[in-house]
């Protein structure tokens, strides 16, 4: 998938190109003429009392805008989520009041924390009855300000148009997040005189890219300069800032070992020659043991997070940090850096690049290659060519890799499958690894894969998911079923919630508390919702099965049942430095 | 690092909601918010908030530049107490019978600068502006007489050091900004970190 997808937002000129403008129109035809406007082609969406205006709006757009009808509002949101994070796009949802606005809470959480652009619209009851414990009435707004960038109740609806306009404005620009907008059902009925749709292009309290301080980036680029041992980490903000290609001639020139996080995950392809793999508690081996070797430490859009850093007052104190992002508050927040470089990557590395001195840190790099045999020797052979006779997970993913060639969006829920997705899946196109990550979202799987299908229908979409999580929001399969997403859907099944297992077996003297999970059929269950599935348990099956489950015209739910006491390893335990990290 | 107290401005758009957004950042980090005043500020249509914590530095820092993240959200300062000029108001209700009878109380309202607000048979209401102990200590001062009530309001405080809101306001304004938008308390007190 090429940035060349992503469409472009209204341009000054599309005001000029609407029918509507200068005619008079309810609030709720303006919500989708914002849409439009906004180059929107999908909704995910739940309709109920408060909403009703805007679907009763939605019936006659259906030419223009796709709207799939989620079985959960929490469906909706992840849907959201999967469209926006495998587009690059902002991801739309519609709920009604109430508890259709509740039930978005958890996806906002999660987009808030994974800095994913989404613009969220919710019905509320009519103005008049605010605040008087009206049927489903609850006060979003206040519910949700936490975990949204921006929120915004309209009770007017000439406020419409210009309030939608900054809501997608800010939702992605800047560091992205979700925004919500709360509509009564007043507004959305109210017949206004339409004037069309500008775009936002400026708030004045609201400063999503700085001017860059070029005396920084001299700065910045003299210490990396110096360095006999630079390290390059790097987060979701290079996949965001659209900034794969500087973010790669970067640390080509600078012949720089790179570690993801695993948001940033797929920014340079997995097999790259300076990539050394992933960051964090059950990252690699080397990354995190160097990461307390390096001399100088160049984060890139990430925010050492607490399962990237481990003990904070054991990370990297031997280094000098280089910080590069686009949010001021992420700077100094977890890591005192020596040069802060406050800007969008986009614009920062390639002025970064000009100052570097071309260089090969080859003796450095072969340090992670050391380490990195290590780990292949210890851990990785075992679980990708176990001896045991019961599969590991690490083996189904390889040999997902060998029949996708790396060119599938891995999608995944949280758990041990999630990590060992992560170690494992093959990675060639950007944006093409959607996971919950900060907020470790269980449910977050399969509508996510959903949402994802719709952002990039023409790429293969694995949702690889446990058999807890799958349980969680396992009622998307009907979303499936009506509206023919084809995810492919891999369950990875140890009968357990493995990671909780795996902590009360190393830290709880294996006091299995509540860890044992049971599974209802899922074959069968996929085929009530007309899906049709596969349970293995064998090897000599695995290949067979995942080739059926990709060739499959449609979606397809393939179960594979794994190890039930397998460990992801290594692992950086709780309160542990980085360099603690564990083989086994 | 020790705590001590902060006083935080931040110059925000008049936006219904924005005060949740800002108090819930406070208890979202179970500070105890110390005292917090809204009010306009200098610059027509710029509000101004003003906001008391006893914290760590550091946690300050943090919080604040999260503060000033909000959309709604020109600007944030935080000052310690010798950074700032800063007063509290307070109302006392006393007796009045107590007062006409007894010279004692009436010394001790004008050593404390206090000004009769409203004169009743029953009672009279005594105002006084200054700092919070000089308001705390006429609260004991008067208790032996019969204080009836007591109301202290939120401080407000004038920084020292700033030069007002008008101009950093027009620069908000363009759409591309000037360097003084982007100053960055953060960035322009790195010269400590760049002594490699």
């Amino acid at each position: 998938m090429s940035n060349s997808t992503i469409l472009e937002p209204a341009t000054k000129t599309a005001a000029a190109a609407q029918p509507l403008a200068g005619t008079s129109i309810s609030g709720s035809q303006a919500v989708l003429e914002a849409l439009l406007a906004e180059g929107v082609d999908t909704i995910f969406g739940y309709p109920g009392g408060a909403i009703m205006p805007i679907y009763d709006a939605l019936y006659d757009y259906t030419d223009k805008l796709q709207h799939i009808l989620v079985r959960h509002e929490q469906g909706g949101i992840h849907a959201g989520q999967g469209y926006a994070r495998s587009s690059g796009r902002t991801g739309v949802v519609f709920a009604t009041s109430g508890p259709g606005a509740t039930n978005l809470v958890t996806g906002l959480a999660d987009a808030m924390i994974d800095s994913t652009p989404l613009v969220c619209i919710t019905g509320q009851v009519f103005a008049h009855l605010l605040g008087t414990d009206a049927f489903q009435e609850t006060d979003v707004i206040n519910i949700t300000t936490p975990v949204t960038k921006w929120n915004y109740q309209v009770t007017d609806a000439t406020e419409i148009p210009s309030v939608l306009a900054k809501a997608f404005y800010i939702a992605k620009t800047g560091r992205p997040g979700p925004v919500l907008i709360d509509i009564t059902k007043n507004a959305q009925l109210q017949k206004f005189d339409y004037e069309g749709y500008t775009p936002c292009e400026h708030i004045r309290s609201y400063r999503p890219k700085p001017i860059v301080r070029k005396e920084y980036i001299a700065e910045a680029a003299k210490l990396i300069n110096s360095a006999k041992k630079p390290f390059v980490i790097f987060g979701q903000g290079v996949i965001l800032g659209q900034a794969e290609k500087e973010f790669k001639a970067f640390i080509e020139k600078g012949g720089f070992p790179a570690a993801w996080t695993i948001m940033g995950m797929s920014a340079i392809p997995t097999d790259h020659p300076l990539g050394v793999g992933m960051l964090g508690m059950h990252g690699n081996y080397a990354p995190n043991v160097l990461t307390n070797d390096c001399d100088v430490l160049i984060a890139i859009g990430m925010r050492f997070d607490d399962r990237v850093t481990g003990r904070l007052d054991k990370y990297a104190k031997q280094a000098q940090v280089v910080h590069l992002d686009i949010d001021p508050a992420e700077i100094d927040k977890n890591v005192k850096s020596a040069v802060p470089v406050w800007g969008d990557c986009k614009e920062t590395l390639p002025m970064l690049t000009q100052l570097l001195e071309k260089n090969d840190h080859s003796a450095w790099l072969a340090k992670f290659r050391e380490l990195e045999a290590e780990e292949i020797k210890e851990v990785i052979t075992d679980e990708l060519n176990p001896t045991t006779e019961i599969l590991t997970m690490g083996e189904v993913i390889k040999t997902l890799n060998e029949l996708t060639g790396g060119n599938a969006i891995i999608v995944t829920d949280v758990g041990q499958h999630q990590m060992v997705a992560c170690r494992y899946a093959k990675y060639n196109n950007s944006k093409s690894n959607v996971t919950s990550g900060g907020l470790g979202t269980m449910g977050f799987g399969l509508p996510a894969a959903i949402g994802a299908k719709y952002g990039a229908p023409d790429t293969t979409v694995v949702a690889v998911i446990g058999d807890g999580g799958f349980q969680m929001t396992i009622q998307e399969l009907g979303t499936i079923m009506q509206f023919g997403a084809a995810v492919k859907i891999l369950i990875l099944n140890n009968q357990f919630l493995g990671m909780v297992r795996q902590w009360q077996q190393l830290f709880h003297d294996k006091r299995y508390s509540f860890v044992n999970i049971t599974s209802p059929d899922y074959i069968t269950v996929a085929k009530g919702y007309g899906i049709e599935g596969k349970r293995i348990d064998q090897r000599a099956d695995l290949k067979t099965a995942l080739q059926t489950m990709l060739d499959h015209d449609g979606s397809y739910l393939l179960e594979v049942m794994v190890g039930k006491e397998n460990n992801v390893f290594p692992m950086v335990p709780q309160g542990c430095s980085v360099s603690e990290i564990r083989l086994k | 690092m020790i705590k001590q107290e902060y006083t935080i401005t931040v110059y925000t758009e008049n936006q219904i909601g924005l005060l949740n957004r800002i108090a819930i950042m406070f208890s979202r980090r179970k500070i105890n918010i110390e005292s917090l005043n809204t009010s306009p500020s200098e610059v027509d249509s710029v509000h101004r908030f003003t906001i008391v914590i006893n914290e760590v530095e550091d946690v300050v820092r943090k919080l604040v530049r999260q503060i000033e993240k909000q959309v709604e959200v020109l600007k944030a300062y935080y000052n310690t107490e010798d950074e700032i000029v800063w007063q509290e108001m307070a109302l006392y209700k006393v007796p009045t019978d107590v007062i006409a009878e007894k010279v004692k109380v009436e010394r001790l309202l004008h050593q404390y600068g206090a000004k009769a607000v409203v004169i009743r048979k029953d009672y009279t209401v005594f105002e006084t502006t200054g700092h919070r102990e000089e308001l705390e200590s006429l609260i004991k001062a008067l208790e032996p007489y019969g204080l009836i009530e007591f109301v202290r309001s939120a401080r407000v405080a004038i920084i020292k050091a700033s030069k007002g809101f008008h101009e950093k306001l027009k620069e908000f304004e363009k759409q591309e900004p000037g360097e003084e938008v982007i100053e960055n308390e953060y960035l322009d007190k790195q010269d400590e970190v760049f002594t490699m």
